[in-house]
């Protein structure tokens, strides 16, 4: 069979010496792919995916994998390499001047998927619950429970970051990926209602018919990424006709790769009324203050702004630390000291969020994560809402008692061997 | 004879260990090891004005000492006194290294001959040094040429210099203690005329004068002037800081006094241009004693710290080690007995010099061993030779012995590289400023690190014995296989805790647990691969030779990890762009390749296979 089984030399822990006796062949487990005693479609499919050669082969590709990503990284960017190598079933390889995408090699999901697949069926066949296993098991349901939770956490956890000046309160943090247009009528003073439209759909460029607005948003150019136009590079007259964008001219800029910086959508939208068009607005990521439309006496402000969760939650900044060592330049730690005001439970107190220490509430996870180099009073507080953040503190404590159980199980063998 | 030569040497070589704890001997009449022990602060931390010296002078040439043209070294603190007293001496020392072709030929400096040239070769060119850098620092740094990487180098290293040029005095004064009598003296006539003019009020113009031109060349000196050398006059009160002795002498306009460490400063930088080592020598246990008095704890750091310069362990770990791998393989060719136990022995004690070392950096900086690469070398070699003597302990046939004395020195190697950066005790980052995870995910995923390479040597040398020398028994085989398979074992585990806890780290400081980082990554990539190895291993999939080759694969895994992500230069954490290195890394991997292929040969390539194995014939007599 196998090359272990006669292979007396090297000392499996797990099987093919028994103790203290003549090397005898393993019983419980059988890591070739072949068939034996004419086992049916089934059978074979479940051998297949028990076989000990799957998981080498697996972990393989993982790792050739896991490395051409880290590569990638340089190219592409953190983010793009990370949709494109870990989070895909298949990395495709886009033939150049083509829209054709030919896979390539399989991707993390793709791996991981059959690697968990692989470590249940292991189990279920080969191993059963035996107490010289114990270890083994301990480590495979670790392993299972961690991937899995990154499954999760990859599915279900949505990062924002709050941005906050001393003195400032939000109750909303912002998505430093995507962003939407945001139409907020402030015709009644006291009540505000705000449209919003993703970036998704403002991808399509179709015309947009909402029930609340009096208008249709007709889409011109939509750039996921774009600069401003200097004054003196102008060719002609701007495509917005209204607000803005009359002066300030952008055009598309490619995606951006640099970890440390994001995309700044620019789009250039029209409103069309019954009786005609109201103008073109150009709504970028790069105007702050949302520009100010009226229609029938009802007034409307227009802005692209990053994507915005709402929470019941406020947290207001009362002192930003930034300390340096002395002499220096590097920053020796940051820290915000923040009110956190909940009105439906009452809740108003002060809270002390620094680097390595966050603020765990209401199922999100509130860091220190950055300041701004020109202002000091500002804080950059990134938000986390993973619901599955336990699990690999789980899946850590099973892996590591059952590595060390095995571990200790072979060293006391291996002493015992040598004082033999 | 046999017996007691293995204790003479162990004696003989902690004598010389121990010796280097003693004082160095003053080579003047100048009390230049107290002047070195004064402390000063730099980088942000507290260091004695030694360290302030070698750091320097790694930066500009690569040593921390200078070769003086007629023969001889001048140390460290002897070239700082000249630099910051005598400049006229200091510029005709060969302390800049510029080895680059095209920047020797920008410089017109000789194409041949020595790499170190002084400053007063450099002086004609200082402003096309500057152009040069300028420009090159509008680069962005990854896609500079070696050339401009080499003009930014010499920028930076002139820059220093002229910056401790002007630390202790002002460049250009020739008396520094008559200039303070002179300051002293006019700081209140001054100070007087200058509030009348400020209330428009006739004033004395010639006292006024007077005061500014002091003040001017102050003002110059506190913005250049490098180490902060004079203490906090408050110290128990919170905020006041060292500052440099320029800003020191400004802010006497507010005290109407000047500070005690500038006046001991100027007397001994006057003493040591008049050549008056009497005079010095008294300025400098003045100061020390005023220190005493409110700052004893930063006297005894920079007297402890400059004791760990001067001992310099690292270094005596690695002449021993290379002594030790030397006896080592010599125990395989004959006399096992005796070289097996004289090498085992000097292996303890280049463990223990090493272990001290790696404890009195800890103590100096008050955190756990590793909190850089250079110091994650250290303990690399550190963690490699612990397992070494572990394994020599189990099995008494010199293979421990020479795994860890190889993989000790060259991990000592790389550190002592690592450390031409300069100081190798800077302070860390905001998000790295906790000694909880340095001293758990850091350790461990550092020990993970000596494992894999462990095991990687152990299989170079299954292969090297194999192949080239008929030394391999079947005994050897197996005990290396063992050893490898163990190892193994001992990595996973470390490799996977350490990369897990990693992740925990991450997952409270950046709010996430994996954010496949490329360091991550690279921490992963060793775990994946520890993985395949059991796995094959378990499947059968590889028999003994094959696990020796999948194990040298490790060292190159491990490299990647531990150097070849930072050289990728994304991340959050990325510190540190080498691309000597790189280099280097590409040598690593060849070789480990090489190796690999000569693990591969069929049996008739090896001497130890070639023949039908049995023990080695005795020696016919």
């Amino acid at each position: 069979m196998t090359a272990s089984h006669s292979n007396p030399a090297t000392d499996t822990p797990t099987a093919g010496v028994a103790r203290g006796g003549e090397p005898q062949p393993p019983t419980d487990w059988t890591p070739d792919l072949t068939p034996r005693g004419g086992g049916g479609t089934l059978a074979r499919l479940v051998q297949f995916f028990s076989s000990l050669r799957l998981t080498v082969v697996c972990l393989a590709l993982a790792l050739v994998v896991v490395f051409v990503g880290t590569l990638a990284q340089v190219e592409i960017g953190l983010y793009a390499a990370q949709m494109k190598y870990f989070r895909s079933l298949f990395v495709y390889w886009q033939v150049p001047g083509t829209p054709m995408r030919i896979p390539v090699m399989p991707g993390g999901y793709l791996v991981g998927g059959v690697l968990l697949i692989n470590l249940i069926c292991a189990h279920a066949r080969r191993f059963g619950f035996r107490r010289d296993k114990l270890g083994l098991l301990l480590v495979h349901v670790g392993l299972i429970l961690l991937l899995l939770g990154q499954l999760a956490t990859d599915l279900l956890s949505v990062e924002s970051a709050m941005r906050l000046t001393e003195g400032q309160s939000k109750s909303y943090s912002e998505d430093q990926r995507h962003s939407e247009l945001a139409i907020l009528e402030t015709t009644a003073a006291d009540a505000n209602q705000v449209v919003t439209i993703p970036e998704s759909v403002l991808a399509r460029k179709q015309e947009l018919r909402l029930p609340q607005l009096p208008f249709t948003i007709k889409l011109h150019a939509y750039w996921p990424n774009s600069t401003s136009v200097p004054p003196a590079a102008v060719t002609g007259p701007s495509l917005a006709t209204q607000g803005l964008g009359v002066r300030t001219q952008f055009r598309q800029a490619p995606l951006e790769t640099r970890m440390d910086r994001r995309n700044v959508p620019t789009a250039y939208v029209e409103l069309m009324t019954p009786t005609g068009s109201l103008g073109t607005w150009a709504a970028s990521l790069w105007f702050d203050p949302p520009q100010p439309v009226s229609y029938e006496g009802r007034t409307f402000e227009l802005a692209l702004r990053p994507v915005r969760y709402y929470r019941p939650v406020s947290l207001e900044l009362m002192k930003f630390s930034h300390d340096k060592y002395m002499g220096t330049e590097i920053p020796k730690n940051f820290s915000s000291r923040v009110r956190l005001r909940q009105p439906e439970t009452g809740e108003n107190r002060e809270v002390l969020i620094y680097m390595n220490n966050p603020l765990r509430y209401g199922g999100e996870t509130f860091y220190q994560s950055g300041y701004d180099e020109r202002d000091p009073r500002v804080t950059i507080l990134q938000v986390v809402r993973n619901p599955s953040w336990l699990t690999p503190y789980f899946s850590c404590t099973l892996v590591g008692v059952g590595l060390g159980v095995q571990f200790l199980t072979h060293l006391v063998g291996f002493v015992k061997r040598k004082r033999a | 004879m046999k017996k007691w030569l293995p204790w003479l040497v162990l004696a003989l070589f902690t004598v010389w260990v121990l010796a280097a704890l003693r004082s160095p001997r003053e080579s003047s009449e100048y009390h230049t090891a107290d002047f070195g022990r004064l402390p000063a602060v730099l980088n942000g931390r507290l260091q004695p004005l030694d360290s302030v010296a070698r750091n320097a002078l790694l930066v500009m040439r690569g040593k921390q000492s200078v070769a003086l043209d007629g023969g001889g070294q001048l140390s460290a603190i002897g070239w700082l006194m000249e630099v910051t007293m005598k400049p006229e001496v200091a510029d005709t020392r060969r302390v800049f290294r510029v080895d680059h072709p095209e920047l020797r030929g920008l410089l017109k400096l000789p194409l041949e001959g020595s790499n170190y040239f002084p400053f007063t070769e450099l002086q004609g060119s200082l402003e096309e040094i500057e152009k040069q850098a300028r420009r090159a620092n509008g680069v962005e740094a990854a896609t500079r040429s070696t050339f401009e990487k080499a003009v930014l180098k010499l920028h930076f290293a002139l820059n220093t210099y002229q910056r401790l040029k002007n630390s202790l005095r002002p460049e250009n004064s020739t008396d520094f203690a008559a200039d303070l009598r002179a300051y002293r003296e006019a700081l209140a006539p001054g100070i007087a005329a200058v509030r009348l003019r400020e209330q428009g009020k006739e004033f004395n113009r010639e006292d006024f004068d007077r005061l500014l031109k002091l003040l001017r060349n102050f003002d110059a000196m506190a913005n250049v002037a490098y180490p902060l050398i004079v203490p906090p006059v408050h110290p128990e009160m919170a905020g006041p800081t060292w500052s440099n002795l320029g800003t020191s002498l400004m802010e006497s306009l507010h005290t109407e006094q000047i500070h005690p460490a500038a006046e001991a400063y100027a007397t001994m930088a006057t003493a040591y241009r008049q050549a008056k080592p009497a005079e010095f020598n008294q300025a400098l246990a003045g100061y020390r004693q005023w220190l005493a008095g409110q700052f004893q704890p930063q006297l005894d750091k920079g007297w402890w710290e400059f004791l760990f310069n001067s001992w310099r362990p690292f270094v005596k770990s690695i002449a021993i080690y290379t002594l030790v791998f030397l006896l080592g393989c010599a125990s395989w060719f004959g006399w096992f007995q005796g070289l097996n136990r004289t090498a085992g022995y000097l292996l303890g004690l280049g463990f223990v010099v090493h272990t001290a070392g790696i404890v009195f950096r800890m103590a100096l900086e008050g955190r756990p061993p590793v909190t850089n690469l250079y110091s994650s070398a250290v303990f690399v070699g550190w963690g490699a030779v612990g397992l070494g003597l572990i394994l020599e302990r189990l099995h008494r046939d010199s293979i421990g012995i020479v795994m860890s004395s190889a993989l000790g020195l060259t991990t000592l190697i790389v550190a002592h590289n690592l450390s031409l950066d300069g100081d190798t005790m800077e302070m860390l980052r905001a998000v790295l400023d906790t000694n909880f995870w340095l001293a758990t995910h850091v350790i461990t995923i550092t020990l993970g690190y000596s494992a894999m390479f462990v095991a990687g040597f152990l299989a170079a040398l299954y292969i090297v014995r194999g192949v080239f020398t008929r030394s391999l028994g079947p005994e050897t085989r197996q005990a290396l296989s063992r050893m490898v398979y163990g190892i193994v074992c001992f990595a996973t585990l470390f490799n996977f805790v350490g990369t897990i806890l990693g992740g925990i780290w991450a997952d409270q400081s950046w709010g996430r647990f994996w954010g496949w980082d490329p360091k991550e990554n690279g921490a992963l990539i060793i775990v994946l691969w520890c993985a395949i190895l059991l796995h094959a291993r378990w499947g059968g999939l590889v028999r003994e030779r094959g696990l020796m080759n999948l194990a040298i694969f490790g060292n190159i895994v491990t490299s990647f990890s531990w150097f070849g992500v930072n050289m990728l230069g994304v991340g959050l954490h990325s510190y540190g762009f080498m691309d000597k290195a790189f280099v280097w890394l590409m040598l690593f991997v060849v070789s480990q390749l090489a190796l690999i292929g000569l693990g591969l040969l069929p049996d008739r390539f090896w001497a130890s296979l070639r023949t039908p194995l049995h023990p080695r014939p005795a020696r016919a007599s």
